[in-house]
């Protein structure tokens, strides 16, 4: 303890030249949040999807549908407790300028299948007698003002209806995640309601969710799934959800490695900031450390002073960036709703902490090596 | 007659450089009484900073035998010889080095951090190494904020503050104008006279050199004359 006066005294000098390294920190570890948050969002909280789900889809790709008869058969298969089919319904709302994710299920199937999705009694009965009724994710109500009772327009793209091109639901339940990164953009509808009304595709399905017994009998279960609709017209493909959603979101781009790209491009560079300051720190004290090294302090003590105050500067930076980038976080997806969950994962945290301590010792590393080598004699000579 | 407090028998320093090998001391003999204030003079490049930085532990010898206070130190390691430095030698340089982001009273506290003393015993002896020096009133003022002959008084403070067996001196007075120097040396001789320190100055200035009680003259690395006051 008494030596931490003297590793703080060094921060009095070049305050401007300390203060912008700290600054450069804060902006990457603000980045390194979003990023973060960015990445998770991508991957639609692939962290939390069920372990216990698979996702049964066409092997060719998910756009191809499947006969909805394939559910029965699935349940037959050993291991598996209960399937639920969905599909993807594409429909424009208001601005008609992307569509998200809005789904038709069964809902007394798929509510059970899906218990972070946590709906009001009430409103969970609603769904379940209304035929043209939907739930809507809490983020979603919220982005478009949604209240219960209203009447929720659609025009169609690739899903037609029988008459007109727009369809219409009635909001009946606004859901809430029970986990934080559990999605709550996503606007489910009753699958029955579609099929009456589509001009195509009765009888088919998008994808099946099906729980099985038991997590680490997964790919049994799947290799059988697979090998039960092998050289039929809809060979299927079945994975666990987890793989299902990465897949589903690396259709956009893998998004984890661009994201991984630029963070390793901004530590890079970061490192070489703070790498360069601390060895311009140690060169322009080349005689105080010599005269420190005269009065007695040894090898060891200079070599931990160096590397002290290097992890300083980067616990301050680190620290206030992840404060920072946590609270822009929070104020919500920069899309305005387009990002199913954006938040800033808890090991996400963990490791931008990790980044901070690498960073405060590599980039202290040579310089305090240079400082502990240095022979009082030498430095005192080069005055 | 007793023990001296520092004996050198047979030192030679041998600087490589590349190829060539420059003897800097070369088989030099000497002893050093307890209470002594010698006068180390010569030409540049005579070896008396040499001499000197061995004496402080900061280099060692290539060969011969240095003993302060009845211990050799010219086999230590590196590790040693800063614990060594910590707890005999007191230093005071030309151009006073000080930590510019230190106040007068925290240079002067930096041995002290290396000792077992707690904070306010540590207060205590920098408040007297500082009554010493006469800087009392300037406690809490960083070097830049003191005159040269200030920033010396607490560079011998910090040098006085651990109570060490030996006070090395390397020229001084050496940045400092006549009259400053001569209360530098003032001080130096009081630290001998009235507190019965050991110092050992380097300089080139024969007024300087007059205050000591022993004068010593290197020529090539070898002690030429020998002069007591």
């Amino acid at each position: 303890m008494k030596f931490v006066a003297l590793v703080l005294s060094n921060f009095k000098r070049h305050k401007l030249r300390t203060t912008l390294t700290i600054l450069s920190i804060i902006v990457a570890f603000i980045l390194f949040a979003y990023l973060a948050a960015i990445r998770n969002a991508f991957q639609f909280g692939v962290s939390v999807a069920g372990a216990n789900r698979l996702v049964v889809r066409h092997r060719v790709t998910l756009i191809q549908p499947l006969p909805q008869s394939y559910e029965r058969r699935i349940e037959q298969i050993k291991g598996v407790t209960d399937a639920t089919q969905q599909s993807w319904f594409g429909g424009l709302y208001q601005d008609k300028q992307t569509s998200w994710g809005q789904i038709a299920v069964v809902p007394t199937e798929f509510l059970p299948m899906y218990p972070e999705i946590i709906l009001a009694k009430e409103q969970k009965e609603a769904f379940l007698k209304t035929r043209t009724g939907a739930i809507a994710g809490r983020t979603t109500a919220n982005r478009y003002g949604w209240k219960v009772g209203d009447r929720i327009p659609f025009s169609a793209t690739f899903m037609r209806p029988k008459e007109g091109n727009t369809w219409t639901f009635d909001l009946v339940g606004i859901y809430d995640g029970q986990y934080p990164d559990t999605d709550t953009t996503a606007f489910y509808f009753r699958h029955d309601y579609m099929d009456e009304n589509r001009i195509w595709g009765k009888g088919l399905t998008g994808w099946y969710t099906i729980r099985i017994e038991d997590p680490n009998d997964a790919e049994r279960v799947a290799r059988e799934i697979d090998a039960a609709f092998a050289n039929s017209p809809a060979e299927t493909k079945a994975e666990t959800e987890k793989a299902f959603i990465k897949g589903f979101a690396e259709q956009m781009g893998n998004i984890g490695v661009i994201v991984q790209a630029i963070l390793t491009a901004v530590f890079f560079t970061i490192l070489l900031v703070a790498g360069n300051t601390m060895a311009q720190a140690v060169r322009e004290r080349t005689s105080e450390l010599g005269v420190m090294k005269a009065i007695g302090f040894t090898d060891a003590h200079v070599l931990s002073f160096v590397l002290i105050e290097s992890l300083l500067i980067a616990i301050v930076g680190g620290a206030i960036g992840v404060a920072l980038g946590s609270f822009m976080v929070a104020q919500g997806d920069p899309t305005g709703g387009a990002l199913p969950v954006f938040l800033f994962p808890a090991r996400d945290r963990i490791l931008a902490g990790l980044f901070v301590v690498l960073l405060g010792i590599i980039a202290g590393a040579l310089p305090a090596v240079q400082a502990m080598r240095l022979k009082a004699v030498d430095a005192l000579r080069k005055e | 007659m007793p023990n001296p407090l520092v004996r050198l028998s047979n030192v030679n320093k041998v600087f490589h450089r590349g190829s060539e090998d420059i003897r800097v001391l070369s088989d030099l003999s000497l002893q050093i009484e307890e209470g002594e204030f010698l006068a180390l003079m010569g030409p540049s490049g005579s070896g008396k900073s040499t001499l000197l930085n061995l004496l402080a532990g900061l280099d060692r010898p290539t060969s011969g035998v240095l003993e302060v206070a009845g211990e050799r130190i010219d086999s230590l390691s590196r590790r040693e010889l800063a614990r060594w430095r910590s707890r005999h030698v007191g230093f005071v340089f030309q151009f006073y080095n000080l930590l510019p982001v230190l106040s007068a009273e925290r240079n002067i506290e930096l041995p002290l951090l290396l000792t077992n003393l707690s904070g306010s015993e540590r207060r205590r002896h920098v408040a007297t190494a500082l009554e010493i020096v006469g800087l009392s009133h300037r406690a809490k003022h960083t070097p830049s904020t003191l005159s040269g002959g200030e920033q010396q008084r607490v560079g011998i403070a910090r040098a006085i503050v651990t109570d060490p067996t030996l006070i090395l001196a390397d020229e001084p007075t050496g940045d400092l104008d006549r009259k400053t120097g001569d209360g530098i040396l003032d001080l130096l001789q009081s630290l001998n006279r009235d507190q019965g320190k050991t110092i050992v100055m380097v300089t080139h200035d024969p007024h300087a050199a007059e205050r000591a009680s022993r004068q010593l003259h290197m020529v090539d690395g070898q002690l030429s004359s020998e002069m007591a006051a």
